[in-house]
């Protein structure tokens, strides 16, 4: 099913494992050429086993798709030419220096010997390990490890680059260096990126697309932008300072709008005009004579999006979920 | 488009790399062997005074186990080398390059191969100091060099299957005591036709490992043995043609890309 559509196209994608597991349960999507598109669920929602059958390191059970064109079932290793990935594991080899997994992956990837050296430095200096270049990779800081595996990815120069969870673990410095590369690498060069997350911010921040995957199947996708909208506007949350006075204050808020997820010391509602509300709602808990300790506005954020679709906060929601994960083929 | 054997120098050139910067991999198959024949030759070489006893000095008659625990400690490299690189997903990283399963099974022996060669000479080496005398002469001499690299890449093949079957480095270490097993069932401290008790003589004439003992050990103790030789060379061209194809159906499994 070689088409013209140069990004990503996955139409009804299912991977079963032993156990009867749906770790992929029909999913669709389609990612239009230089996307950031965001793959955002917990631990075990299905997004790795999507990047391995796409890269095609595992075959579907059903439902086909294509990358860059090639279907990933049938013409694997056109898709491979055209891809690069860093996959969730870095898999690097502690013995090994930087510049030497530079020459062993593109002479792999058929760069010729002075290519390979050339290549090899231009990108370790682009993602600032030329001066680490030369010391083994057991040395090297998580970060560290991160930006040589995107940098070999990066060697044979693909139209679309796979990076499953490529921050996990990472301090905030190296995200945040990471984000901007990942950035620039669309911007400028204009990859498409196929990135799989489990950080709100990660997909909210780098993400032109986000879909939002849970237990196998895609619950949302859209802009965060409109992903955000979907489910309505702010939401505000007071904490009464007395602990007796909550039922009032629920009745008061109720005035103001549905009620919404909240915290167990506070009572929260979803505002129709949102903050403009927000004197009015104060005036009428100070008329009521509820004292307070904490109000709050909040604005929507994707793991309100998370638990709205799912009923499930995004944070934790993974811990049940991750034997389905297990790449055991059935 | 790199051709086949280029893709089998990179992977190779990467596999002797990691094996001799691991001084934990060097320094047991170097020292390991060459102790127990220090141990072996000076406890058993009343041996020699056993009439038939093929040999003058028990050091001549031994030094050649040493080459088969060197193939050994190669098979286990080989075999934990491969389920390292399955555990920590660097195979996943050679399937998406053009790389083939073959480039991938011959390149990922160099390390284990570097490892047995390196082992070989030093076991001839300080063999001859402590006063070996190679019946066959330099030439044999040579010859049992390359022979101890042959049985060295065809065990290897069986720590490969091991290693892509079960992707666990500590399952493949965990077969090397079977292995181990497999040698002192052989003529391994003994001639087949000097080992009185029966079993133990029925079992070390079917244990294939008695025959490349044998054919490696002529070099040493008779000179140029074509019959002991030949057995050998077949034995372990057999081992060899079995375990790759093994190796090469278990990496094929492992390795799902489409």
């Amino acid at each position: 099913m070689s088409t013209n559509h140069r990004g990503i196209v996955v139409e009804g994608l299912v991977r079963t494992f032993k156990g009867d597991i749906h770790a992929v349960d029909g999913i669709d999507l389609e990612v239009a050429a230089g996307e950031i598109y965001g793959f955002l669920g917990p631990n075990g929602a299905g997004k790795s086993t999507t990047v391995h059958m796409l890269t095609t390191l595992l075959p579907p059970t059903a439902g086909r798709a294509t990358v860059a064109g090639f279907d990933i079932a049938r013409e694997g290793a056109d898709v491979r030419r055209h891809i690069g990935a860093a996959l969730q594991e870095a898999a690097l080899d502690t013995f090994l220096t930087g510049r030497e997994h530079m020459d062993l992956q593109a002479g792999l990837s058929g760069l010729g010997k002075a290519d390979r050296a050339r290549r090899g430095t231009e990108l370790l200096e682009r993602v600032g390990l030329i001066e680490a270049a030369d010391r083994k990779v057991g040395g090297y800081s998580g970060g560290m490890k991160r930006r040589l595996d995107l940098a070999m990815a990066l060697v044979h120069s693909p139209s679309i680059l796979f990076l499953d969870e490529p921050t996990t673990g990472l301090d905030p410095q190296s995200r945040s260096a990471l984000w901007d590369e990942v950035e620039r690498l669309a911007t400028d060069d204009g990859v498409t990126v196929f990135l799989t997350t489990q950080y709100l911010e990660e997909a909210d921040v780098l993400a032109d697309r986000v879909g939002i995957i849970d237990r196998g199947r895609i619950v949302a996708e859209g802009t965060p932008d409109e992903l955000k909208r979907d489910i309505g506007g702010d939401t505000v949350e007071a904490i009464p300072a007395d602990p007796h006075d909550l039922e009032r204050a629920a009745e008061v808020l109720a005035r103001f709008g549905e009620r919404a997820a909240h915290s167990p010391k506070g009572v929260a509602v979803r505002l129709s005009r949102g903050a403009e509300q927000l004197a009015d709602i104060v005036r009428a808990l100070d008329d009521a004579g509820i004292a307070l300790a904490h109000l709050q506005l909040h604005s929507p954020s994707l793991d309100d999006v998370f638990l709205t679709k799912t009923g499930r906060s995004l944070e934790g929601a993974g811990e049940e979920d991750e034997a389905a994960e297990e790449p055991v083929p059935a | 488009m790199t051709s086949v054997l280029d893709q089998v120098g990179l992977v190779a050139r990467r596999s002797v790399r990691r094996t001799l910067r691991q001084p934990a991999l060097i320094v047991p198959t170097i020292v390991f062997p060459l102790f127990l024949l220090a141990v072996n030759s000076s406890g058993l070489s009343a041996a020699t005074d056993i009439p038939g006893f093929p040999a003058s000095s028990y050091l001549d008659f031994a030094i050649t186990v040493c080459f088969v625990q060197g193939a050994m400690f190669a098979a286990i490299t080989a075999g934990t080398e491969l389920a390292t690189d399955v555990q920590s997903g660097f195979l996943n990283r050679l399937q998406l390059t053009p790389l083939t399963r073959l480039a991938i099974l011959i390149g990922q022996m160099a390390g284990a191969t570097t490892l047995a060669l390196l082992g070989a000479v030093t076991y001839l080496a300080v063999g001859v100091i402590a006063g070996v005398d190679v019946k066959s002469g330099v030439g044999g001499a040579a010859v049992l060099i390359v022979y101890a690299l042959f049985t060295a890449v065809a065990f290897s093949g069986i720590g490969a299957t091991l290693g892509a079957r079960t992707g666990s480095p500590e399952a493949v270490q965990g077969a090397f005591p079977l292995m181990f097993a497999l040698f002192f069932l052989s003529s391994m401290s003994m001639p087949r036709e000097l080992i009185s008790i029966d079993w133990f003589r029925t079992v070390a004439t079917w244990n294939p490992a008695s025959y490349l003992i044998e054919g490696m050990r002529s070099l040493v103790i008779t000179g140029w043995d074509g019959t002991a030789l030949w057995r050998g060379v077949a034995i372990g061209a057999g081992i060899l043609a079995l375990s790759f194809w093994s190796a090469s159906r278990a990496l094929a499994t492992r390795m799902a890309r489409t």
